[in-house]
């Protein structure tokens, strides 16, 4: 390659290849250092809505207990919900996305660095906008699919649900911001030989959700508009009362962005574990084609399912029998993903890390998650299980057991990449044990109670209906979760000041993100990797070697190699402040929409008109 | 220099992209397939609503108000609306030459309309004035619903129309701002074929636009 040509170049001021202080976290535009932003702040988010369900069970723990009122328990329940989907989950996917994406096709940042500031940025802030108002008790109310009309303003007049309203809206933003620019990544700065079909599987699963990212989001904006302005300037989309309005119109649009949104929730855990399984039973991933296939039809029959959201509100034998029919359709290509998951760990010689349990507990837990998902795809079944705690135990046994525990598998696995040092297994076993108890006590007896008739939402029932029983296993479950995170986050700050050296590759993986050095240089890639197989440490060819053996040294500066870094800048993070000032006017002074809309456009320009990088010729 | 073969050839650059385009055209696909669905879902919803208001007005028929015994009259106006679908399609026309000016910038211009073609900042002018022009008539538009009764607030219709158009006219007005952009870089430094892909995405996104109206105009004013 042409890299010893190439003269080094005179950089601006603004760069400096060591960086540390509060300043270049703020001003930071790379990809690996707002992957790990997004982690610590997700972390923190997961706990908050952990603390949350953590309240929640305690007052249901026994018959016609008073711990929390009825009113803050319906703020409880919200939040849970919003926090662990919006705030928790899907930014620790985008954790990953960032750390990983780059490094796994071959590339020295995402698309667009500074935009991808600016999603973290949009991110935090409205994180913080959405949860603030819990402690004050005005936290959003109406559940987490915020059905309308309840949530309208004759029904739901308090601030509760505008904080939810505009949160979500802001939200938003990031999200799409974050899939225009993980979506062009992808498909535009792969190393070249990094063909579609070699990517890294987690990389295809993400490819996967930021289409599903960028089709379903608008559809929810729309809803959330509608509302807004209903609530606001008293427009009748949601009014049936006096205007006509269709009461399904907002379950509609919500579920057709809602189902979607839970494979944008499983589908990154799934990556994870097709690159965690591999590893660890030292073996291509089984059947790689049908895997990529097998996401892409979850992603396609994912907009054809929505209704079975709604088969209580009686749309008809044609339209039960059609979402009836696509919901069992998806559980083919998912239970394909499950048989290719369990034959890639076939036959391998399996290492029992922290990382694999995590792995294996997923494939095992989503298993029954998906069956019991299975059970209420027949409307008739449905009628008897929706609103009932069977319906809790299905979506925690596919988010807990899907999501939550391919994340921690994921942390434990790349936790060495991002922080060149290991985890320690002795904990990391223990934290997994614990969850996996935990998890299981906690949300498998609510199959039980939710059969027995126990409705969701309620804040307190009364004794002799059979439920007491498994109520107290849940809660006694519940309580376990905030030692196994206490065990966590010991491990991982510990671990992360004195774990034992990582070296590049300690795992023995095969995938291109191993090749360099832990933690990875700014640079990432020394020079760019020529790709030539799936897992090019494992299989590649001797061009593969050279390149990874090139891109393993350590130490050398971008200046050294002639690698044009882009500056830092805190314009995005400015643009990201304006945006929010401007939505808070909504529910203010509208005064702040203006001074909003001012920060937000003068920085606009000023990072639009801006160079991303030092001149390099 | 000899940028473009550097910029092809050394996989070290950092402008080596896979498709060997530039990744803000990949971005503004992205983007408009991200809009597409939030018109679908306020077209759905304006057409789902339509013929649901209780009271009047109504878009294509006339309603008599039981109260007073006041007739309203069909409140679109198609002959107006149908100047200022004219006038934006036009604007895309314009926009086709903006592009093809910059495009074409440092070719030599022999003949006098060589060099209008060939004036970007005509064809700028031009287009935004087209969009400007075609905001106008919504202003229009929309102030003369409020007159003869006819708000936000009113019935379905009054919510889902001017949900629907607002939005779009929202859209116009970004498209304008992005144009008028364009225009004070042309003035401060000239626009040049370096800088086709600037112009090239603000084209695919005015473009996107003007496909949306017609549908918004094919549906909500033509087919009753």
């Amino acid at each position: 390659m042409a890299t010893t040509a190439i003269s080094t170049p005179a950089y601006g001021g603004e760069y400096s290849g060591e960086q540390s202080g509060l300043w270049s976290w703020l001003s930071t535009v790379d990809h690996k250092r707002i992957g790990i932003l997004y982690l610590y702040t997700a972390l923190f988010f997961f706990m908050f809505g952990g603390l949350e369900a953590v309240i929640i069970r305690a007052q249901l723990g026994a018959p016609n207990q008073h711990l929390v009122s009825a009113e803050f328990y319906n703020q409880l329940f919200t939040m849970h919900g919003t926090t662990m989907i919006f705030l928790a989950i899907m930014p620790l996917s985008a954790a990953f996305f960032n750390f990983l994406i780059p490094l796994q096709i071959g590339a020295r940042d995402v698309a667009f660095p500074r935009l991808n500031a600016f999603s973290y940025w949009v991110y935090l802030f409205a994180g913080i906008f959405i949860t603030v108002p819990i402690f004050f008790a005005v936290a959003p109310n109406g559940g987490w699919f915020g059905y309308a009309p309840l949530t309208t303003k004759p029904y739901s007049p308090g601030l509760n649900i505008d904080f939810w309203v505009i949160g979500l809206q802001i939200l938003g933003v990031s999200s799409l911001a974050a899939a225009f620019n993980f979506l062009t990544t992808i498909i535009n700065l792969r190393a070249p030989g990094m063909t579609l079909m070699r990517m890294p599987m987690f990389t295809w699963m993400a490819f996967i959700v930021q289409v599903l990212l960028v089709l379903a989001f608008p559809v929810i904006t729309i809803a959330l508009v509608f509302l807004l302005f209903d609530r606001s300037f008293g427009t009748n989309f949601y009014n049936t009362v006096s205007a006509g309005a269709d009461p399904l119109l907002w379950q509609h649009l919500f579920w057709i962005f809602g189902h979607p949104e839970v494979y944008i929730l499983v589908l990154p855990a799934f990556g994870l574990v097709s690159e965690v399984l591999p590893t660890y039973s030292k073996k291509p991933l089984f059947g790689y084609p049908v895997m990529v296939y097998s996401g892409i039809l979850i992603a396609v029959l994912g907009f054809g399912v929505w209704a079975h959201h709604m088969f209580a509100v009686g749309m008809g034998p044609i339209a039960d029998t059609f979402f009836g029919l696509t919901t069992m359709l998806i559980a083919i290509p998912t239970g394909v993903k499950i048989f290719n998951w369990i034959a890639t760990m076939a036959q391998g010689a399996i290492r029992y890390t922290t990382s694999m349990l995590f792995g294996i507990s997923l494939v095992a837990l989503f298993t029954i998650g998906g069956i019991s998902g299975i059970m209420h795809s027949s409307p008739p079944a449905d009628l008897q299980q929706t609103d009932t705690y069977f319906i809790v135990a299905h979506f925690h046994y596919v988010l807990f057991g899907g999501s939550i525990m391919g994340i921690f598998a994921g942390i434990y696995h790349y936790f060495p990449k991002i922080m060149g040092r290991l985890m320690d297994e002795k904990l990391g076993k223990i934290h997994f044990w614990l969850t996996f108890v935990a998890m299981n006590l906690t949300f498998f007896p609510m199959h039980f109670s939710g059969m027995l008739g126990m409705p969701r939402r309620i804040y307190t029932y009364d004794a002799g209906q059979g439920w007491d029983l498994y109520n107290a296993m849940s809660s006694a479950g519940a309580m376990i979760f905030p030692i196994a995170m206490a065990i966590f986050i010991y491990n991982f700050f510990v671990s992360r000041k004195r774990g034992e050296i990582a070296g590049s590759n300690p795992w023995g993986a095969g995938t291109l993100e191993w090749t360099i050095p832990s933690p990875p240089p700014e640079y990432n890639f020394a020079r760019i990797p020529t790709v030539t197989s799936r897992y090019p440490i494992w299989e590649g060819k001797e061009v593969d070697h050279a390149d990874a053996r090139f891109n393993a040294q350590e130490g050398k500066t971008p200046a050294d190699l002639g690698i044009v870094m882009p500056y830092n800048t805190i314009k995005p993070l400015f643009v990201a402040l304006g945006l929010v000032i401007m939505f808070c006017g909504l529910i203010t002074t509208r005064a702040l929409i203006g001074v909003g809309a001012a920060i937000m456009i003068f920085s606009l320009y000023s990072w639009l008109l801006s160079p991303l990088e030092p001149e390099h010729h | 220099m000899t940028a473009s073969v550097t910029h092809t050839s050394a996989p070290a650059s950092h402008h080596y992209t896979t498709l060997g385009i530039d990744s803000r055209k990949i971005a503004i696909w992205a983007f408009i397939g991200s809009e597409c669905m939030l018109f679908v879902s306020l077209i759905s919803t304006y057409l789902i609503y339509k013929g649901r208001s209780i009271v009047g007005p109504f878009p294509h028929e006339a309603w008599t108000d039981p109260a007073t015994g006041h007739v309203l009259k069909p409140i679109l106006n198609i002959p107006v609306t149908s100047a200022s679908t004219f006038v934006l399609l036009m604007s895309s026309l314009f926009m086709v030459l903006a592009l093809a000016a910059v495009q074409n910038k440092e070719k030599p211009k022999h003949t006098r309309g060589d060099r209008i073609l060939g004036n970007s900042k005509l064809w700028l002018w031009m287009t935004a004035a087209a969009g400007t022009t075609f905001l106008g008539f919504q202003a229009f538009e929309f102030t003369s619903f409020v007159h003869e009764g006819l708000t936000i607030r009113t019935n379905l219709f009054g919510s889902s129309f001017f949900t629907l158009t607002g939005f779009h006219g929202a859209h116009v007005t970004a498209g304008v701002l992005w144009l008028v952009t364009l225009l004070a870089i042309d003035y401060r430094r000239g626009l040049g074929s370096r800088d086709s892909l600037l112009v090239d995405i603000a084209a695919l996104y005015w473009h996107f636009v003007d496909v949306i109206w017609i549908v918004i105009f094919t549906l909500v004013y033509l087919i009753k």
